[in-house]
């Protein structure tokens, strides 16, 4: 049986195509240097500048350009970040059981009593603010959430009976990690791993936002609304684009999501069932 | 054709039921379930629905109340319901059918009542909304129907939450919600099913007492023939939404036309020869006790048992006995806390960990649920085949020689070896688990429930494969059920556990005579037989015991 | 109420009282013990040694971590944050203020919100996989994927700048009457609405088909009651606490989004006041904020546990 891509997951894929080569390519796309003045303050959009110009005239499509390579860099890097961290974290818990498991599954506990934004907004009145320090940030605090669906998918596996009978066959931990209990984790973790993506491109864009992420010269999404974001009083839509570009990416990476999570279960389902 | 309709309580005419299946990624499709059924019900009698699962037994009984679970719609044909013919009703109409004329009692009571309303609330519910008497007049008639059907304190039996009675007395409770609005017509869909068997002849006895009582006319849905020949004038035998055979109770079961329906009444009768005791034991059990962590008393009490070579020892009880945690404690999952388990004469560490490769081996388990029992991303070669690689370092072909030679034991064949286990039917995956016991070459094999989960003639192939290949390749099983037709057909030796302990204990011939202990004696008259009129006898001879003493 | 369901309530209290205290720790000690100097880091690399000295003498940095800690921990119980570093005004006062603020603009959220998002729960599990139900699953997952900001922006540019319905900046003070707060707080409230709405939407339509798939709701439509009856005498009783548990998380989920909001506004609430203070790296007026914002998220969650504990019948009527 073929598996068919549903027209929503293929438009999803497209546009997230589109967004990383945005990102990989970046200088060789962009029209302009990323700081670079090239015309007045806000001007329209033109042939010359397709999105207009800035707030203090440079061009927004080349900002928007660079914008992505950065959000998305540190959304994907964060990302993989929390997803290794959780799903060793989570595996080795559900795996060695005890009070290495309860220990660590407190501790997620407490940190996620305290909203991740708040926590973030904590930490980053103490430290210097870098991208280096912001990703690790980032994928420390979203680690917690990374960890409970794991270990909770994980723990669902470890009282299978087939895993049982794998234990009573005297298999080692690495054979029932690696061949019993992660090859049946594995779909529902891809899907949420586009959640957290998604999640990781809000995080950063609303830091940014809020002028405590990405610090020029460096620029993102989020920090391009902060810039433009008194011209809206003038009517001037500049803060629109980048505010459009990551509703965007968030739902083609969504549409994705969605289909994999679908898949998933069609295979829990059996294959011809 | 009119006249018959109006004589008839039910009278179901082509049936055909059809149901949407939802594939993820792919579109829904359209299924028949059930292939035009033609089905006769009079007045105050009870009609069996007898048929293994997929037989669409369930679908047609919910059809006299004009629904479908899920995706499930009547697609053709009719159904009169004193004349009138239900399909054709306004939504209002239905209503008015619905807990009026039909009622309906679930296999799980449990989840059927709501959890956050008296038990008296939900009984009466039906009398108050169709308006059929007072709520005074409603709750009298619940209190004399939990009296007839033998609940305790039938006076306040009602103030009590659905959680806060047992699963036996919850199914009594439905049985009068069903009966309490007095309608014509009572579908009776496996409420005894998951009960243990010493409940459940309870339980039947009290609703067939109270059908008789009060008039009302029934189908009886179930997949265990000796049960509904129990209670029903007519059985119909139904198999892939067909029917198979129609007639009275009598003449189904001691006259049978067709071979499935032969094959259904005789399932209960494989009784397998006795091997007596050789050798010395495989397994010994001595006055070993077990609990689980957080207990504070044992779940497994000083139990002494042995096993020996090419025999089958059945472990037999109801659910909480402690049958399932004794292989527990043998496998090593669940280390003892007093005793010994001694395997092939030397003592098994207690803890799964400190046990050898060889010991391992040698002690292999099935479980209940074959579904779970194998991994879904493996396929039929590499289940089958990992025993052989981890225990015995083949490879390749040598490897996949081996995999085709025990597929061909279980009757399977090596068109399998490349699919997966959710590709195949319930009674092969089993099969599968076996050939993976099989292949580590054990001395001893653990079988959970190994058949319960299976339709009864699937399970009777299951358990002759398994005396083949106890022949062939001179393996002992240690069989834990609480079915004791399973115990007769594969037993030598016979432990019946109660409450942790094992009350009786010996060889087959001698655990299933008499003289018997209370608790056996129970257990072994409350197993359904299959011959008319078992169970007044039974009643009354225990009605009889009771006087006497 | 039975004595052992009071004990467990006491439980829970008792557990909520020490995630208070753990994450005032968290919170003391994400400022104080993270490596990077906090003296250094309020006045910058370019401060000389003298002043960081001086600084740390003033912020008590020379006492050790613990009883700093106490310190401030007894200080916060009674209201006592400090002096903020950067105007040294008294954070307590300044926070009472604004945290009204905050609370009369969430308030209005979750009164508009709470109600709307049950009664598209209910018309999406009613309607099912038709229309309704999936033009609202594709409204709350184009929601889901767009930051707070962005709806406000959006609503910004098209309600208060384009069609100069309300203002754009929302301004509030004691002056002002109620009916001129509401109309100055309509653009925020609108858009966290907007922001919460999704999220409570979709884990009510869950929570509702959970209990709609129930075998009980089948016993029910089988006795021949109106559609009407099983929703409201059967659906409606096991769905409370589910659908409570889901308006309490979300009301948590608020208090975050608010803190984005009133930056966009410009609202004079604690948001506003924690985001302009971490960017200043005042961190006495940080940390009273993010405790603050923590302690409102932990209540929450513990009322929405301890609404589940009380409504169980398993709990409430034990065998």
């Amino acid at each position: 049986m073929t598996m068919r891509i549903p027209v929503s997951a293929l438009i999803g894929l497209t546009m997230m195509a589109f967004f990383f080569s945005l990102a990989v390519f970046a200088p060789l796309i962009a029209p302009y240097g990323i700081g670079e003045v090239v015309g007045d303050v806000w001007e329209p959009m033109s042939a010359k500048h397709w999105l207009g110009t800035d707030n203090i005239g440079r061009d927004l499509l080349t900002r928007m350009i660079y914008g992505a390579r950065t959000t998305i860099f540190i959304a994907s890097a964060a990302t993989v970040l929390s997803f290794t961290l959780g799903t060793l974290l989570a595996l080795s818990a559900v795996v060695l059981g005890g009070w290495v498991d309860m220990a660590l599954s407190r501790f997620i506990d407490l940190i996620m009593t305290i909203p991740t934004l708040i926590f973030a907004l904590v930490v980053l009145s103490v430290v210097p603010t870098s991208i280096l320090i912001l990703i690790v940030l980032m994928g420390l605090l979203d680690t917690t959430r990374v960890y409970r669906l794991a270990r909770a998918v994980a723990v669902d596996i470890n009282v299978m009976d087939y895993v049982e009978a794998a234990r009573l066959r005297g298999e080692g931990t690495r054979w029932i990690v690696l061949r019993e209990i992660l090859p049946n984790a594995l779909s529902p973790l891809v899907a949420e791993l586009g959640l957290r993506f998604i999640f990781m491109v809000l995080f950063i864009s609303t830091l940014s936002f809020l002028g405590l992420g990405v610090l020029p010269p460096d620029t993102d999404w989020g920090a391009i609304v902060k810039e433009n974001k008194e011209g809206l009083v003038y009517g001037i839509p500049a803060a629109l684009a980048p505010a459009v570009a990551i509703a965007t990416l968030a739902i083609s990476v969504n549409l994705v999501a969605d289909w994999v999570l679908n898949r998933t279960t069609s295979l829990k389902g059996g294959r011809n069932a | 054709m009119r006249e018959a309709v109006a004589h008839n309580l039910v009278e179901i005419r082509g049936l055909k039921i059809g149901a949407t299946v939802f594939t993820p990624g792919e579109k829904p499709k359209n299924v028949e379930i059930v292939h035009g059924v033609d089905l006769n019900l009079e007045k105050g009698k009870v009609l069996g629905l007898i048929g293994e699962s997929g037989a669409g037994k369930s679908t047609i009984g919910l059809s006299t109340l004009a629904y479908g679970r899920g995706g499930i719609r009547i697609t053709g044909g009719e159904i009169f319901i004193n004349g009138i013919d239900i399909l054709k009703n306004s939504v209002g109409e239905l209503r008015d059918l619905r807990g009026r004329q039909v009622t309906y009692v679930s296999q799980s009571a449990a989840a059927g009542f709501n959890p956050s309303k008296r038990l008296m609330d939900q009984v009466v519910e039906s009398c108050l909304s169709h308006k059929l008497c007072s709520r005074k007049e409603a709750e009298e008639r619940a209190v004399t129907l939990f009296r007839k059907l033998g609940l305790p304190d039938p006076e306040n039996f009602g103030k009590r939450y659905p959680h806060q009675v047992s699963g036996g007395q919850l199914q009594r409770a439905m049985t009068a919600m069903a009966l309490c609005p007095e309608p014509d017509l009572v579908i009776f869909d496996e409420p005894t099913t998951a009960l243990d068997v010493t409940t459940q002849i309870d339980v039947l006895a009290s609703i067939k007492e109270a059908i008789q009582d009060t008039g009302v006319g029934a189908l009886y849905i179930t997949h265990d023939l000796a049960v509904v020949a129990q209670v029903s004038d007519h059985i119909m035998v139904l198999q892939h939404g067909r029917m198979v055979e129609y007639g009275t109770t009598d003449q189904i079961i001691n006259n049978p036309q067709k071979d499935y329906t032969r094959a259904l009444v005789s399932i209960r009768s494989t009784i397998h020869d006795e091997t007596p005791a050789k050798g010395e034991p495989v397994l010994k059990l001595d006055n070993v006790s077990a609990r689980y962590r957080g207990l504070n008393f044992d779940v497994v009490k000083d139990v002494t048992l042995e096993i020996h070579p090419s025999q089958t020892l059945a472990v037999v009880g109801e659910s909480g006995s402690g049958k399932s945690t004794l292989a527990r404690v043998m496998t090593g999952l669940l280390p003892l806390r007093q005793g010994s388990v001694s395997f092939n004469g030397e003592t098994l560490p207690a803890a799964l960990e400190e046990r050898s490769k060889e010991q391992l081996r040698e002690l292999q388990m099935i479980y209940q649920m074959a579904d779970v029992a194998m991994n879904p991303r493996q396929t039929i070669e590499t289940i089958i085949g990992r025993p052989l690689e981890f225990y015995f370092g083949m490879q390749g072909a040598e490897k996949r020689a081996r995999v085709i030679e025990l597929l061909d034991e279980i009757e399977l064949g090596e068109s399998f070896l490349k699919r997966y286990p959710a590709e195949l039917s319930g009674g092969q995956k089993q099969r599968v688990c076996i050939a993976r016991a099989l292949a580590a070459k054990p001395r001893l094999i653990i079988c959970d429930e190994v058949t319960s989960a299976l339709d009864p003639l699937v399970a009777d192939g299951i358990l002759k494969l398994l005396l083949n290949l106890q022949e062939i390749e001179h393996v002992s099983y240690l069989f834990i059920t609480h079915d004791l037709a399973t115990v007769r057909a594969i037993a030598d030796t016979i432990a019946v556990m109660y409450q942790g302990n094992v009350v009786r204990y010996g060889p087959k011939s001698k655990v299933l005579e008499p003289p018997f202990d209370d608790y056996t004696d129970l257990l072994l008259s409350s197993v359904p037989e299959m011959k008319l009129g078992w169970l007044e006898d039974v009643i009354s001879t225990r009605k009889m015991d009771s006087a006497g003493n | 109420m039975p004595t052992h369901l009071i004990l467990l309530v006491i439980q829970r209290l008792a557990l909520g009282v020490l995630l208070l205290l753990a994450s005032s720790v968290l919170i003391f000690a994400g400022t104080q013990i993270l490596p990077g100097d906090v003296a250094q880091a309020v006045l910058g690399q370019a401060a000389t040694p003298e002043a960081i000295a001086n600084l740390r003498e003033e912020m008590g940095l020379n006492e050790p971590a613990v009883s700093r800690y106490l310190k401030w921990l007894f200080g916060a119980v009674q209201g006592d944050f400090g002096n903020a570093l950067t105007n040294g005004a008294d954070i307590g006062a300044s926070i009472s203020k604004r945290l009204g603020n905050t609370l009369f603009l969430a308030l209005w959220a979750a009164v508009i919100s709470v109600p709307l998002a049950i009664l598209l729960g209910l018309i999406a599990v009613r309607f099912r996989n038709r229309w309704p139900d999936r033009l609202v699953s594709a409204m709350s997952l184009a929601t889901i994927s767009v930051p707070e900001f962005v709806i406000g922006y959006v609503f910004m540019f098209f309600v208060a700048v384009k069609l100069r319905w309300v203002p754009s900046v929302s301004m509030i003070n004691d002056s002002m009457s109620l009916m001129q707060k509401l109309q100055s707080i309509a653009l925020p409230v609108i858009v966290l609405t907007f922001v919460v709405l999704a999220h409570m939407m979709r884990m009510t339509r869950a929570a509702i088909l959970n209990v709609m798939e129930s075998p009980y709701i089948e016993t029910a439509e089988l006795k021949g009651l109106s559609r009407f009856a099983v929703i409201t005498r059967h659906a409606l009783p096991n769905s409370i606490a589910p659908i409570v548990n889901v308006v309490m998380l979300n009301l948590a989920y608020l208090v975050v989004g608010v803190v984005v909001v009133e930056v966009i506004f410009v609202y004079p609430g604690m948001g506003q006041y924690l985001v302009d203070h971490v960017a200043k790296r005042d961190i006495p007026v940080v940390q009273a904020a993010g405790l603050i914002f923590a302690s409102v998220y932990i209540l929450l969650n513990m009322a929405a546990d301890i609404i589940g504990i009380v409504a169980n019948p398993r709990l409430r009527h034990p065998k």
